[in-house]
């Protein structure tokens, strides 16, 4: 606990202390000089060039231009129907469910364009794991619904399964609640808790990104605060996208805050500059709450 | 035009003016008729369960004669059915079974057939075509029985002397064949439902844990839906056993028990071809009417066991996705 709010010190000197202006442009940021430690972790892990996605004659999300560096949390906010949870999903290609669905420009996951035709969607959806809006575990036991993704990958040796699913669920926070009933089926949990399993589930296929929808809409204040505690602990290791509709939230939980509206990125930077200094007039309406 | 306009021009609070109790006469009428349309709607509803309990009751009361009269064991356990014989034997087993036989050899063609089909209905086809081929399918059910026993007499049947060499074409293989496309469309069409039920939710999940759709189907959707397909199969299965005009035409109607049980070849009788066969040669009053109400009774007996079976996968299955 001490650790991560040190590192959470760490990150507030570095916004802080960093006077170079973030861009939304294409090349990577240069990392101020007085932040070593960031430095490692500095090359975007996604990047997005021009990427438009269209529904039929709809367009989803237009140009969206930006990139995602690892081991932070970026939030994307703006108003319903903006194309956030569009361009989230677009990640690792959860649209391709829907039809009629067209995309333009480039979506880079590890230098990789993942709307190549040759691109293994298993081992992409496996990097790039997903929360979804609405707690969705399996009519399975807990054990079971960790396991899904390894036993996906193959690994059938009981001992792994176990070892992972005890990881996993360290890694969601809920281990200490559910190591006694690993057998109960995933639906007894409470919603707070049925999440939570669901960020295990998603931990347990090891990926490096983690892509959250709406994350907390479901919940109450102190599954939320759980769940964003979580957030906290989880981004030292994993990149964390996070759409949500709830602004202080983004304040609380994320380094870089987009704020997308009408399908386009208005504006990306350090969350602290999005709500105390936004250049966009747009940016400025909806974060004060004067509009959406 | 006036109207509206006039209405909305109106002096706010006007209504306030009509009184807002009612007439000692109104509340008489008003609570008349609540309880004449109450008393209608029961009574229409009440008939029907009224209908199901009679036909029970007649059947069993007419078979009661028979049941006293005749060893209920021998009944039951032997297997040469002789109603016309000069010291009549009424040994039901071998029509039992040939009905459980038809039925089951049905299943073994329809359910994996009818379970694939609901899942392409489902997870592969497109909604567009989905809907347009779910209809198709379901018409298949409104097709009449005994057209489907024309086919199996005057296609199926002499097919299948030709070309697998059979000596009669009207056996157990042919009535099950016909009782499976017969119980398809119910098996499809509630699988399909029980399956459409299982949210995109659960399948974003399994997409996003790097699932296959051919993993996500056989590891999440089909065990999900699970409760919904049992009951499809029940009652598909039911739709075979209380199947009259095809079996009739197509079993060939032989009192007996296929020797090996796995030659389908053979020809066999099912009670419900019984009772239809002989029902007009039985006599008022006879013992061999009795015996065939007798079995009307066991027909009831297992049509109801497996209707009540139905009813509890699909409250499950209702439940399962309710709260999923």
């Amino acid at each position: 606990m001490s650790q991560e709010s040190q590192d959470m010190q760490t990150t507030a000197d570095h916004i802080k202390k960093s006077d170079v202006r973030t861009t939304v442009a294409v090349t990577p940021r240069k990392a101020p000089a007085d932040t070593p430690a960031d430095e490692a972790c500095e090359c975007a892990v996604i990047r997005s060039e021009n990427f438009c996605l269209y529904y039929g004659s709809k367009t989803g999300v237009k140009n969206i231009t930006m990139d995602i560096y690892p081991c932070s949390v970026t939030a994307i906010i703006g108003p319903s129907g903006c194309g956030k949870s569009t361009f989230l999903r677009s990640i690792n290609r959860m649209n391709d469910l829907i039809p009629h669905v067209r995309t333009e420009g480039r979506l880079e996951v590890d230098g990789h364009h993942i709307y190549d035709k040759r691109t293994n969607l298993v081992n992409l959806r496996q990097q790039v794991g997903m929360v979804f809006q609405k707690p969705n575990p399996f009519p399975k036991s807990i054990f079971d619904n960790v396991a899904y993704g390894p036993r996906l990958q193959g690994i059938r040796r009981k001992d792994e399964l176990q070892h992972i699913v005890e990881q996993s669920l360290r890694g969601g926070a809920l281990w200490e609640e559910v190591k006694d009933d690993l057998n109960k089926s995933a639906l007894a949990l409470s919603g707070g808790q049925q999440q939570r399993l669901c960020i295990a589930r998603a931990l347990a296929t090891r990926p490096r990104v983690l892509l959250m929808d709406e994350p907390c809409s479901a919940l109450d204040p102190i599954a939320t605060a759980k769940i964003e505690d979580l957030m906290g602990q989880l981004q030292g290791t994993y990149t964390i996208v996070i759409v949500t509709h709830n602004m202080q939230q983004a304040a609380r939980v994320s380094e870089r805050a987009a704020f997308f509206c009408l399908g386009e990125l208005i504006e990306y930077d350090y969350t602290s500059r999005i709500f105390s200094n936004p250049k966009k007039k747009e940016t400025e309406d909806y974060v004060t709450g004067r509009f959406g | 035009m006036n109207d509206t306009e006039l209405s909305l021009t109106r002096e706010p609070g006007a209504d306030a003016r009509r009184p807002l109790a009612l007439t000692p006469g109104e509340d008489l009428r008003g609570y008349l008729l609540a309880h004449l349309g109450r008393a209608v709607l029961f009574g229409m509803t009440f008939s029907s369960v009224l209908a199901v309990l009679l036909i029970l009751l007649f059947v069993i009361l007419r078979s009661f004669s028979f049941l006293s009269g005749y060893s209920i064991v021998e009944f039951l356990a032997r297997r040469d059915w002789r109603p016309t014989a000069d010291s009549p034997v009424f040994g039901s087993l071998a029509i039992i079974v040939g009905s459980l036989y038809v039925s089951f050899a049905a299943l073994v063609f329809a359910v994996p057939l009818g379970i694939l089909a609901a899942v392409f209905l489902s997870d592969i086809l497109s909604w567009k075509a989905r809907n347009l081929i779910k209809p198709m399918v379901e018409i298949l059910a409104a097709i009449p029985s005994v057209a489907y026993g024309f086919f199996a007499v005057l296609v199926l049947a002499p097919w299948m002397q030709k070309h697998l060499g059979l000596t009669t074409g009207t056996n157990a293989l042919n009535a099950s064949l016909i009782l499976a496309i017969m119980a398809l469309p119910t098996i499809i069409s509630v699988a399909e439902d029980s399956i459409s039920a299982i949210g995109r939710e659960l399948r974003e999940a399994s997409y996003s844990c790097g699932a296959t759709r051919m993993e996500t189907v056989i590891k999440v959707v089909i065990p999900a839906a699970h409760s919904g397909i049992i009951a499809a199969v029940v009652l598909g299965m039911m739709r075979a056993i209380g199947e009259t005009m095809v079996v009739w035409m197509a079993s060939g109607n032989a009192t007996q028990i296929p020797q090996p049980w796995w030659d389908v070849s053979q020809s066999i009788r099912t009670m419900t071809a019984t009772i239809a066969g002989e029902m007009g040669e039985a006599p008022e009053g006879s013992e061999h009417r009795g015996a065939l109400f007798a079995l009307g009774v066991l027909l009831l007996i297992l049509t109801f066991g497996l209707n009540i079976v139905s009813e509890y996968f699909l409250s499950r299955a209702k439940k399962a996705t309710g709260k999923a």
